[in-house]
């Protein structure tokens, strides 16, 4: 099987980890995700002003990518492009005006209409692959380990482009039993992360990270689970500035789902780029005593 | 130029040699109007837009350089009367066209950040650095349009913000420094030197390097040549001529490795 796939920027830069697992992962289990030929930015952050269509030019453009490759659905990973793009899709699906605008905008392209179905990869799974068929696909169960879903703001809201409604949970859960592990809700998994106010008002963005660092821990975690790069960078690059002042009692595994996934589904360690995580994600999974070749990776 | 006095006249009679788009026209000759920032001439209808500056009086101080379609210095914007489309080309390459409205841009202001190749690394985190900007890109295409050496602006901006440095590079290979693109944005990026550092840093640093370039330059330097070379100086004419002469040759299509010469002294 193949499949149309939007990777984002951030991906092919900083978060190859969640990239490369997720593809590693995917043809695992004989599906090709097959990255667009030519695809720009998603727009990032998604536009609340009424009359402000330009920044959903990014996206559409995208979509309008997708369709030229006569994708019916568009399968994404990161949270934020996830979010951008389905919601440039519903304007364009539903809101007569604004797409004609933004068709006439970009003239040289194909008119688009809402073809191509935005879905996040575990939407994917869920709806295309099936949980027992990765509960049979699974080499190396990930026994032994507690794990917290974490969905931040961007996979749930707005309710109507939530990958399952806001307060469910449930597909990461369902992803992670598969794998092996044991799985923890906690009462975070959907406060902020912080965000960008990373950049300008750090201090608050480092108290939302930590309580949520704090409260999953408290919760019996061993490590945090998550779907986007600038939560990644939030609650797992800044552990250190948050363990420097106190704000978190210890290092807190933090994983893209998809790391997980491949790991568990046999593919090599190497693709996963655990040294891209905090260390002590490969600490965690050495601890368990998984068969996993990780002193590569250690090394990088 | 001097206020409604018909150009062709005074030029006419000042110039003595009319070659290649002669200002005389010949008998029979074809003439469309084109409106120069806004003022209208009759050209001969096959002359490039910079002949026909040229041909109505104009003449370039700024704006031409090469006329060969390759230095960027002739960019021209124009619109067909009753087209809303804008059309982007160089002045040098591009023919007229009856009822074009043209000016051309021969600069357009566009930041330049100052770097020492030496010193920055060939990463993503270096371009952005130095051109935060990029960020600014609503990925609008007006730069793609505005090219007129089709280079797929946006395209190796995305290139970019994704850290593929090499593919920008290659993407935008054909581009001339025109600025057209820079013209037309609205993120304010300066699109065309960006490009240049992302082919700088793919020159310098990622592209891969010739092993046997390298080697034969050692040997160069080693002075294995020197001997051999100062030999063929102390012949005379004839003994070079027959130096010439009897060389041996790799004949044509020989597989790699399967010819030797006879004499293997200098290998």
């Amino acid at each position: 099987m193949k499949v149309s796939y939007y990777p984002g920027c951030t991906l092919k830069s900083k978060a190859k980890n969640l990239d490369e697992s997720a593809v590693a992962a995917m043809a695992a289990l004989g599906v090709e995700m097959e990255e667009l030929p030519r695809w720009n930015c998603c727009g990032a952050v998604h536009s609340l002003a009424d009359d402000d269509l330009i920044h959903h030019v990014a996206p559409v453009r995208d979509l309008i990518r997708a369709k030229e490759q006569g994708a019916e659905i568009l399968v994404t990973l990161c949270s934020m492009c996830y979010n951008s793009l389905a919601r440039a899709n519903l304007i364009m699906r539903d809101d007569e005006e604004k797409r004609r605008t933004i068709n006439l905008f970009m003239d040289e392209e194909i008119d688009y209409q809402g073809e191509v179905e935005v879905v996040h990869l575990l939407g994917f799974l869920d709806q295309r692959i099936g949980w027992s068929t990765i509960r049979e696909a699974v080499k190396v169960p990930l026994r032994g380990m507690v794990l917290a879903p974490y969905y931040g703001c961007t996979l749930q809201r707005p309710r109507d482009v939530a990958m399952e409604p806001p307060g469910s949970f449930q597909m990461m859960r369902r992803l992670l039993e598969a794998l092996g592990s044991e799985v923890v809700h906690f009462p975070a998994a959907d406060l902020c992360c912080g965000s960008y106010q990373i950049l300008a008002h750090p201090e608050a963005a480092e108290s939302s990270s930590a309580v949520i660092l704090q409260t999953a821990v408290q919760a019996g975690a061993d490590a945090l689970v998550l779907s986007c790069p600038l939560c990644d960078f939030n609650l797992g690059k800044r552990q250190a500035s948050l363990l420097e002042q106190g704000r978190i009692e210890k290092e807190v595994p933090v994983f893209y789902f998809t790391q997980l996934f491949a790991l568990a589904l046999g593919v090599s360690p190497d693709l996963c780029h655990l040294e891209l995580n905090t260390p002590s994600c490969i600490s965690l999974l050495k601890q368990k005593g998984y068969p996993f070749d990780l002193d590569e990776a250690e090394r990088v | 130029m001097a206020e409604g006095r018909p150009m062709q006249a005074q030029q006419t009679q000042e110039m003595k040699v009319a070659t290649g788009d002669r200002p005389i026209l010949p008998e029979g000759a074809r003439t469309v109007p084109i409106y120069i920032m806004g003022k209208r001439y009759e050209v001969p209808e096959t002359l490039t837009i910079m002949k026909a500056m040229e041909y109505v009086g104009y003449k370039f101080v700024r704006g031409a350089g090469c006329r060969g379609g390759i230095c960027g210095a002739c960019s021209t914007v124009y619109r067909k009367a009753g087209d809303y489309k804008l059309h982007f080309g160089l002045a040098c390459q591009t023919v007229v066209e009856p009822n074009m409205y043209l000016t051309q841009i021969p600069f357009y202001p566009a930041n330049r950040a100052v770097y020492d190749i030496e010193e920055i690394e060939p990463t993503a985190d270096s371009v952005y650095e130095l051109y935060p900007e990029l960020f600014r890109c609503v990925a609008c295409n007006n730069c793609t349009k505005a090219c007129p050496m089709g280079v797929e602006v946006l395209d190796y901006i995305s290139a970019l913000k994704q850290g593929d440095i090499a593919r920008a590079a290659q993407l935008s290979f054909d581009c001339i420094q025109c600025g057209l693109c820079a013209s037309r944005c609205m993120g304010e990026l300066p699109q065309y030197h960006i490009a240049q550092l992302a082919r700088r840093l793919y020159g310098k640093y990622i592209q891969p390097r010739a092993e046997h370039l390298k080697k034969r330059v050692e040997e160069i330097l080693s002075g294995k040549y020197d001997a051999m070379l100062e030999e063929v100086q102390r012949m005379n004419r004839e003994e070079l001529e027959k130096l010439y002469e009897e060389r041996e040759r790799e004949p044509d299509l020989t597989p790699p490795g399967a010819w030797m010469p006879k004499d293997i002294r200098y290998l």
